[in-house]
C-alpha cells in the first residue's frame, strides 16, 4: 500500500521537506500530486528521522503546501526498456512526446545504473572509422571509448558531431547500429539541426531521442542523460546492437548539478560546483564500454562547452580525467575557416594504441601520426617565431615545417563536413605532407616504412 | 550489538544504538548487509561511510557492528588477483553477481578452496615470535610468499603440518609463555589504517631500476623511496604508472587504481599476464597484485583502497620482499575524504579539504621505507611508495599537490606542453628534482664508474643553458648565437629527443638496462665534445649537425638489448670518421 503524505512543511525550490514520514528511504522516487490532478516527480535526498528532503525535478510553481499530497514509490527512478524505443523521442523524464503510444516495457531499469565490474570489461580495440582525417588519423575512436568533445560558444560542435554519426562505421562488419540521443538544455534549433540530420540520412529509425531542451525544467536535466545511459544499456547490452550516444550539452547538465547542490547548502567545490561532480560525471561516462562475452558496446560522445574557452574550468578539467582523450575545437582555426576546426595538438585519444596498425588500420599508422604531431608542433613553434622576428630568422629546416604547418591545416584538418575520408586516404595524405619535411627528420617512422611509404618524386 | 538508523545522506548513514560500539568498527548496515565504517561517536549515535551504494536505505533499518577495525586478510592468493577497494576479488564477485557490481556481495578476499603447498622451515620445539617464518607456500611462479608467525604470538613450535593445504587450515601450532597454545592458519588479519610493525628502519640507499631513461639516469628513485607524478589529464601520468609497474626491478607491484577509469584497470588485466618480466621471464601478473577502485565505483570505498593496497605491500615487505606501490590517483582519494568530510559536516580547510588531508597523507607516504624486517633472520625488505596526483586544471599550487611536494623526496613533474608535441615521457627536465641523488650517487659510481654522474650533470647542465639560450632566440633570433651556443642548442635537442624521449609502445624502446642509457648519454655527449673541438678549429657547424651519423644517433635507442654495445660502437667510430672529415674537408677549402 502505498501512502499519501500532506505534510510538506518547506518548499525552497527545487527542495522540498515533507515530515512525518514512515519507511521512505534514500534515492526513492516520489510524485507531487497537485489539487488540480496534476503530478509532478521528485526524488529523496536525505531522510532523518521521519523527515524527507526531496528534490523536485520540475518547477514548485503553484504547489500548496496544505493541499498537494505526496507519495513515495518504493523504488529508485526506472526507464521502461524496449526496442521499440528506436525512432522514437522522449522528454528528459523518458516520457514519449512524439506522439506515440507509451513503450510496453520489456523491462524496468534503475537509471542510476550499477557500476561495471572491471573485471567484465573487454578492453576496446575495434577501430571506428568516423572518415574524419584528424580523427581517424591523429587521435582515433574506437568501440566502447567515451571521446568528449571540448568545444566554446559559437563553434560548429553539432556539425561535427553530427558528421561523426553519420559517418562512422567499424570496417568490414554488419552488426546492428543505433544511436542515443540526449539533448540536455540545448536550444531548440540545435537539437532540431541534429534530429535533421538523422532524419536526412534515414538513421532516424535507429535512434532514441530523449529531449530537455532550454526551457525545460532545469533540475529534470540531472535525469536525462542517465535515461539516456540506461537505454543504451540496455539495447548494447540485451539486444547486442553498438550503441553510438551522443550527450549534448554536459555544461548545462553541470549547472543543474550545482543548482541542486547550492540548494542543499553544500560545501562548494571549484566555481561552487559541487566537491562530487568529478564522482557524479564519472558515473555517467563510465557507463560507456564494453563487456566480455557480449556482443554490442557504448561508445559515447559528450559534447561540453567550456565557459570562456577554458580548458581549466572544473567541467572540461574533470571531465578530461574521465574520459579516454578529447576532441578540442579551436576559435583561432573556426576564424581561419578550417572546417572542422580541430585543435590537433591538445586533442587525444588515450584508446588509439590498441585500436590501430598492422591488420586494424595499417602498419604505417603509429609512427606516421607520432611524426605528424611533432612535426606540427615544431611548424607552430616556427611560425611563431615568424612573427616576431621575420622569415629571415628562421633556419632552413624550420622554414620547411612552417610550411608543413600550413599545408597540414589546409589539407590535412580542413576536409569539410561532408567529405568522408576512408582510413587508406587520411595515411596517404599524411605521407604526402610529410614528403615536404627532409628525410632525416622523420625519426619517429620506421626507415623501412619511410621507403614503402613515401611518395617518389 | 546493533543500532537503528535515523539518516541516511548519500554514503554517510546515522544510526542510534550502538553504545558499545568502537570508533573505525567495521559495521553491517541495513537488511543487505552493506559494508560499513564508524568514523564518529556521539553518545551511542554513530556516524557511518557506507562503502557500498546507500539507495533504498531508510530510517529504522538495522545496523550491526562486526566489532572489528577495518581489515583486511593477508595470505597466499593475493598475487596475480584483483580486488575492489575494500578487498573483494572482482573476478569472484563477477561469478556471483554477474557483470555489474550489485550490493552486498560477500565473497572472501583469500579463495578458501584453493589449495597451497605448504612446506615447513621451522620444526617443533623452536622457539618463534613476530615475523618468524613458519614455512614457504609457492604462491605463483615468480614469488616463494613466507608465512610468518602473525605479530601478538611468541613462544614455542609444537606442530607443523607440510603438505597440501588450504588457507583456513591450522598449518602450526604454538606453545606462548603461558602454556597457551596457538592454532595458526595461512591466513593473518591486519587493520589497514595501522602501519605493520618492523624492527628498524633505514635510510634508502640503492635504487630502483625502471628503466626509464629520464627516470633512471636523471631523476632516480630509491627503493624505499616516495615519489609523486603529478600531471594535468593527457600528459601521460597513467602510462609513467604503467611503466614503473611493468619495469621495476622489484619483486612485488601493488597497483591501487583509486577513482580512475575502469578500462585502464582492464587494461592492466589483460596486458600483464602477457608481459614478461625482463629480469626472471615470468608473466608480470605473476608478481601483481591490483587494487580497482574505478571512478564510478562507490565513493567510500575509494578512501579504504590506498589502505588497502600499502597494507598488502607491507607484508610482502616483512617477507623480505622490495614491493613497490603505485597509486593512481591520491587526488581522487583526497577527495572521497573531502566528500565524506563535507557530508559530516566539518569545518574544511583549503579549498574544502578538510584540515587533515596533509597529515593523511603524510600517514601514507611515511609507511614507505627500508626495513630490517621482524623476525629473527634479519631479513630487509622495502616499500616504495609512488603516488599520481591530478591537479585541477594541472595547477600545482592545489592543496593535494602541495601537501604531497612536502613529503615526497622524487617530483615527476609532467607537462602538457611536451606532451602536446608527442614528448613521451612529458616529465619536465627542468621542474623535476630527486633529492635522492646524493644518496644514490655512490652506488651509481659503483656500477658504472664515476662517468655516470658526470655525465648526468653535463646533460643537465647543457638542457639548462638551452632553456636560457631559446629565451635569447625568442628575442633576437637564432643567428645572433655563436657557433658554440649553437652547438648547445642541438646538442640539448639530441638529449631531448635522442635520450629522454621514449616511447612505451615500441618494444625495443620500452625498457633501456642502465648499461644502454650510460653508452646512449654518452655517445650524444662525445658527439657534443669533439664537435666542440672541431667549432675551435674553425669547421663550419652546419656541416658538423648533417652528418649522417646524426641520423644513426636519432634511431640509436631503438637498437636491440643484447647487441646495442657493438651497435653504439659502431655508430661513434662513422661519427668520428664523419667529423674528421668535415674537418679535413674544411681545412683543404
Amino acid at each position: 500500500m502505498i501512502k499519501e503524505y500532506k505534510t510538506i512543511r518547506e518548499i525552497a525550490s527545487p527542495l522540498m521537506v515533507v515530515e512525518h514520514v514512515e519507511g521512505v528511504t534514500y534515492d526513492e522516487l516520489g510524485e507531487l500530486e497537485l489539487p488540480n490532478g496534476e503530478v509532478r516527480r521528485c526524488k529523496v535526498l536525505e531522510v532523518e528521522g521521519d523527515k524527507a528532503v526531496v528534490q523536485l525535478f520540475e518547477s514548485a510553481q503553484g504547489i500548496n503546501l496544505a493541499q498537494t499530497k505526496v507519495r513515495f514509490l518504493g523504488h529508485p527512478q526506472q526507464l521502461a526498456v524496449s526496442e521499440d524505443m528506436l525512432g522514437r523521442v522522449f522528454n528528459g523524464m523518458g516520457r514519449p512526446i512524439d506522439g506515440g503510444p507509451d513503450i510496453l516495457a520489456d523491462a524496468h531499469m534503475d537509471i542510476n545504473g550499477l557500476p561495471m565490474n572491471p573485471a567484465a570489461r573487454a578492453y576496446p580495440a575495434e577501430f571506428i572509422q568516423t572518415g574524419v582525417s584528424t580523427i581517424d588519423g591523429l587521435n582515433t575512436l574506437v568501440r566502447g571509448q567515451k571521446l568528449p568533445i571540448f568545444s566554446g560558444s559559437g563553434l560548429p560542435h553539432a556539425a561535427l558531431a553530427a558528421q561523426i554519426a553519420r559517418q562512422a562505421r567499424v570496417l568490414g562488419d554488419n552488426e546492428t547500429f543505433a544511436v542515443v540521443f540526449a539533448a540536455i538544455g540545448i536550444t531548440f534549433e540545435e537539437s532540431e539541426y541534429f534530429i535533421n540530420d538523422f532524419r536526412r540520412t534515414g538513421a532516424i529509425d535507429r535512434t532514441v531521442v530523449f529531449s530537455n531542451l532550454a526551457n525545460d525544467p532545469a533540475v529534470e536535466r540531472i535525469a536525462t542523460p542517465r535515461m539516456a545511459l540506461t537505454a543504451a544499456e540496455y539495447l548494447a547490452f540485451e539486444k547486442d546492437m553498438q550503441v553510438l550516444v551522443i550527450l549534448t550539452d554536459i555544461t548545462n547538465y553541470a549547472e543543474a548539478l550545482r543548482e541542486v547542490s547550492a540548494a542543499k547548502k553544500e560545501v562548494p567545490g571549484r566555481r561552487g560546483y559541487p566537491g562530487y561532480l568529478y564522482t557524479d560525471l564519472a558515473t555517467l561516462y563510465e557507463r560507456a564500454g564494453r563487456r566480455q562475452g557480449k556482443k554490442g558496446s557504448i561508445t559515447m560522445i559528450p559534447i561540453l562547452t567550456m565557459p570562456e574557452d577554458d580548458k581549466t574550468h572544473p567541467i572540461p578539467d574533470l571531465t578530461g580525467y574521465i574520459t579516454e582523450g578529447q576532441i578540442i575545437l579551436s576559435r583561432d582555426l573556426h576564424r581561419k575557416g578550417i572546417v572542422p576546426p580541430v585543435d590537433v595538438l591538445p586533442s587525444l585519444s588515450r584508446l588509439k594504441d590498441k585500436g590501430i596498425g598492422a591488420g586494424k588500420t595499417r602498419e604505417d599508422h603509429a609512427g606516421t601520426m607520432n611524426q605528424l604531431f611533432a612535426a606540427y608542433s615544431r611548424g607552430k613553434d616556427a611560425k611563431e617565431l615568424m612573427t616576431i622576428l621575420g622569415e629571415a630568422a628562421l633556419s632552413e629546416d624550420d622554414k620547411l615545417f612552417a610550411k608543413f604547418a600550413d599545408e597540414f591545416e589546409k589539407r590535412y584538418v580542413s576536409q569539410g563536413n561532408n567529405t568522408n575520408r576512408t582510413i587508406q586516404e587520411t595515411l596517404d595524405l599524411g605521407w604526402e605532407l610529410l614528403k615536404i619535411l627532409p628525410r632525416r627528420e622523420l625519426k619517429r617512422i620506421k626507415p623501412e616504412f619511410i621507403d614503402k611509404y613515401l611518395p617518389q618524386e | 550489538m546493533s543500532g537503528t538508523i535515523t539518516k541516511v545522506s548519500g554514503p554517510l548513514v546515522v544510526a542510534e544504538g550502538l553504545a558499545d560500539a568502537n570508533v573505525s568498527d567495521v559495521v553491517r548496515v541495513g537488511s543487505q548487509h552493506l559494508i560499513g565504517e564508524i568514523l564518529n561517536m556521539t553518545g551511542d549515535r554513530a556516524s557511518i561511510q557506507v562503502y557500498e551504494e546507500t539507495s533504498g536505505l531508510g530510517p529504522g533499518a538495522k545496523v550491526v557492528t562486526t566489532g572489528m577495525p577495518m581489515s583486511v586478510e593477508l595470505g597466499p592468493g593475493m598475487l596475480d588477483n584483483i580486488y575492489d577497494g575494500i578487498q573483494r576479488p572482482l573476478p569472484e564477485m563477477r561469478a556471483a553477481a554477474g557483470d555489474s557490481i550489485t550490493r552486498g556481495i560477500d565473497v572472501p578476499a583469500l579463495n578458501r578452496e584453493k589449495r597451497w603447498d605448504f612446506v615447513p622451515v621451522a620444526k617443533p620445539g623452536d622457539k618463534v615470535g613476530p615475523g618468524d617464518v613458519l614455512g614457504t607456500v609457492q604462491e605463483t611462479s615468480a614469488i616463494l610468499h613466507k608465512i610468518m608467525v602473525p605479530n601478538g604470538i611468541k613462544g614455542e613450535v609444537v606442530s607443523v603440518e607440510s603438505g597440501s593445504h588450504v588457507v583456513t587450515d591450522v598449518i602450526a601450532v604454538v606453545r606462548d609463555g603461558k602454556g597457551k597454545e596457538h592454532e595458526l592458519t595461512m591466513i593473518q588479519r591486519w587493520p589497514v589504517r595501522i602501519a605493520r610493525p618492523y624492527e628498524k628502519k633505514y635510510v634508502p640507499s640503492r635504487p630502483m631500476n625502471s628503466g626509464q631513461r629520464i627516470i633512471d639516469t636523471m631523476f632516480p628513485i630509491a627503493k624505499g623511496g616516495t615519489a609523486a607524478v603529478p600531471g594535468p589529464f593527457g600528459s601521460g601520468k597513467t602510462v609513467v604508472q604503467h611503466q614503473l609497474a611493468k619495469w621495476s626491478d622489484v619483486d612485488i607491484v601493488v597497483y591501487i587504481g583509486c577513482g580512475e577509469r575502469g578500462n585502464e584497470m582492464t587494461d592492466v588485466l589483460m596486458e600483464f599476464p602477457e608481459l614478461k618480466d625482463p629480469r626472471n621471464g615470468e608473466p608480470l601478473m605473476k608478481r601483481t597484485v591490483l587494487i580497482a577502485n574505478t571512478s564510478d565505483m562507490p565513493v567510500a570505498a575509494r578512501e579504504a583502497s590506498i589502505y588497502t593496497g600499502i597494507t598488502i605491500a607491507e607484508y610482502f615487505r616483512d617477507m623480505g620482499y622490495d614491493v613497490a606501490v603505485l597509486a593512481d590517483s591520491t587526488s581522487r582519494w583526497a577527495e572521497a575524504l573531502r566528500e565524506m568530510s563535507g557530508r559530516l559536516e566539518e569545518m574544511p580547510g583549503e579549498e574544502g579539504y578538510p584540515a587533515y588531508l596533509a597529515s593523511r597523507l603524510a600517514q601514507f607516504y611515511e609507511r614507505a621505507g627500508v626495513v630490517e624486517c621482524l623476525g629473527q633472520d634479519e631479513r630487509r625488505g622495502s616499500v616504495t611508495a609512488i603516488g599520481a596526483v591530478s591537479p585541477p586544471g594541472g595547477d600545482i599550487s592545489e592543496p593535494v599537490s602541495q601537501a604531497t611536494m612536502r613529503i615526497v623526496k622524487v617530483f615527476w613533474a609532467l607537462d602538457s606542453s611536451l606532451a602536446y608535441a608527442r614528448h613521451f615521457p612529458a616529465i619536465n627536465w627542468l621542474t623535476s628534482y630527486s633529492l635522492y641523488l646524493d644518496t644514490l650517487e655512490p652506488w651509481y659510481t659503483e656500477q658504472f664508474g664515476e662517468a655516470y654522474m658526470q655525465n648526468r650533470t653535463k646533460a643537465m647542465h647543457i638542457l639548462q643553458e638551452e632553456s636560457e639560450l631559446q629565451e635569447i632566440v625568442r628575442l633576437v633570433g637564432q643567428d645572433a648565437l655563436s657557433p658554440a651556443d649553437r652547438l648547445t642548442m642541438e646538442t640539448a635537442k639530441m638529449i631531448r629527443e635522442d635520450f629522454l624521449q621514449q616511447n612505451a609502445f615500441v618494444d625495443e624502446d620500452a625498457y633501456s638496462s642502465y648499461a644502454k642509457q650510460f653508452r646512449l648519454m654518452d655517445l650524444v655527449l662525445r658527439y657534443d665534445a669533439i664537435c666542440r673541438e672541431a667549432l675551435d678549429k674553425g669547421v663550419d657547424m652546419n656541416a658538423l649537425f648533417t652528418i649522417p651519423a646524426r641520423e644513426k644517433i636519432g634511431r640509436a635507442k631503438m637498437a636491440d638489448a643484447k647487441t646495442f654495445a657493438a651497435d653504439y660502437d659502431a655508430i661513434e667510430a662513422q661519427m668520428k670518421k664523419e667529423i674528421a672529415e668535415v674537418i679535413a674537408g674544411g681545412e683543404d677549402a
